[in-house]
């Protein structure tokens, strides 16, 4: 057993700075791989950090999401999700997923990939009418994959002003007042408990459709769960996508020597959003502890039954026992086993809606922007603050 | 009429769809699923698991003609 520092961290251990991780993981992958750690509310966890134990953390049965309900789990908001896909394990939790992962897979998704690009092609038609600089998030970011999730689930695009302000209170940490964060949930679940209803009566060609008539005929969820996958479907199809185009496209633009091998190499789209996917740490901080069930060892050190553990996808991604020169962006790089959909049971359902809406993303704004750069300075940027996830919320751009 | 049943192990993420979707066919140990025979009946529960596998990790064939059932190319 490895000798750890009993007095819990606080975590996150710095505020977060842009993309940068923070350079304490490496250390702890090194010197203490599983460490004690404070979170801004619940109680202390543990937080592992090397990729295989984090792969453990997040496939391991022993590892319980479900067993976090009712306890005071470790969590950088003030409210703890309560219900829902994330707050279930398997068997049950496999009971919903299965009902929605055919309309995830990557045959049904390459499927959407035309009308995709068609978006795609639309919104940046849109941009060479309004001419630079312009604001990347609002021109394309954000529709691109708000149109695709509207269109399969079956919301009308029409609403997207309501639903973009009330899903911010899933991903917001001190954005927004908890009594915001009640009010927005609430009024997204109404939302979407109506559009059930126009369905039920009129159902169409669309996941919505599909979903109330497992319910309805064939008993498979109950009203609630419906209402709170519907809306988790809604809620995480566009806002990590949205978050990770601007994301990505920073990245590549402080990265010239990549960016113009990538435009020199469109066919290599694919690979370059694997790498990003795994260099972008998305998430501000490990979130979704596990419980365990029973007493585990784990990166030397022992865990109770009972006790939290967090894991950090980030962190796990720049393991040097797994990526040769990890801190480094690497576009060409083969083989690369990151994890940044996650792992297990509650791995991104919608990892390859993902992966194709940013292919989609990142070739059409190469293609269609040559010499694409920043419209500003670097000050310019505005990143957001107080949620779940980091990204840009402004990104200006530029273009010959 | 019999199947044939892979699991690429590299591949597997242990989601654990699998062996809820067809139970019996598949167990996950250790974070990775295999299937529990590599010659099975037809059945659809095999071909649904393969084609709701979250990274595609699973492949059914028809052993008599070879032919690919599972995932759709």
């Amino acid at each position: 057993m490895t000798t750890i520092d009993p007095t819990p961290r606080t975590y996150p251990f710095n505020t977060p700075d842009r993309l940068r991780l923070d350079p304490f993981y490496a250390e702890l992958r090194r010197q203490e791989p599983v460490s004690r750690v404070r979170l801004p509310y619940g109680e202390d966890a543990w937080l592992a950090t090397r990729y295989s134990d984090v792969k453990t953390v997040f496939a391991d049965p022993r590892f319980s999401r479900a067993a976090a309900v009712g306890r005071d789990e470790p969590r950088a908001r003030p409210t703890a999700q309560q219900t829902g896909i994330l707050t279930m394990d398997p068997p049950e939790h496999t009971r919903l997923r299965k009902l929605v992962a055919k309309a995830f897979t990557a045959r049904r998704v390459e499927q959407l990939r035309p009308r995709a690009q068609r978006i795609a092609d639309d919104l940046v038609r849109g941009m060479h009418r309004k001419g630079p600089p312009l604001d990347l998030v609002e021109e394309f970011a954000l529709p691109l994959p708000i149109t695709v999730i509207c269109e399969l689930l079956g919301v009308p695009y029409s609403d997207r002003e309501d639903f973009r302000v009330w899903s911010d209170a899933f991903l917001s940490t001190s954005k927004l007042s908890a009594q915001q964060v009640e009010d927005y949930i609430t009024q997204m679940r109404g939302y979407m408990t109506g559009l059930i209803e126009q369905r039920r009566a009129q159902p169409a060609e669309d996941l919505l459709s599909a979903l109330i008539q497992a319910r309805d005929e064939q008993d498979k969820l109950s009203e609630t769960e419906l209402v709170d996958l519907a809306v988790g479907l809604l809620v995480a199809g566009h806002e990590t996508t949205a978050t990770q185009i601007p994301n990505f496209v920073y990245v590549l633009l402080t990265h010239p020597s990549e960016l113009e091998w990538l435009r020199n190499n469109p066919d290599r789209v694919p690979d370059a959003v694997e790498e990003l996917m795994r260099f972008v740490p998305l998430g501000v901080n490990a979130a979704f502890p596990r419980y365990a069930l029973e007493d585990v060892e784990l990166g030397g050190v022992l865990i109770r039954a009972g006790e939290p553990v967090l894991a950090s996808l980030a962190s796990a991604n720049r393991d040097e026992s797994v990526f040769d020169d990890p801190e480094g962006l690497d576009l060409a790089r083969e083989s690369n086993s990151h994890i940044g959909f996650g792992h297990g049971p509650h791995h991104c359902l919608g990892a390859q809606l993902a992966r194709m809406e940013l292919q989609v993303a990142l070739g059409t704004l190469l293609r269609e922007f040559p010499g694409l750069r920043l419209g500003g300075d670097e000050q310019d940027v505005v990143w957001k603050s107080g949620m779940l996830v980091r990204g840009p919320q402004y990104l200006p751009l530029a273009w010959d | 009429m019999s199947w044939r049943v892979e699991v690429d192990g590299q591949t597997c993420i242990g989601s654990g769809m699998c062996s809820a979707i067809a139970e019996g066919y598949f167990a996950v140990e250790e974070g990775v699923s295999r299937p529990l025979h590599s010659d099975v009946e037809p059945n659809d529960e095999v071909v649904d698991a393969a084609e709701s596998c979250p990274v595609e990790a699973i492949a059914v064939w028809e052993r008599a003609s070879g032919r690919k059932l599972a995932p759709e190319e």
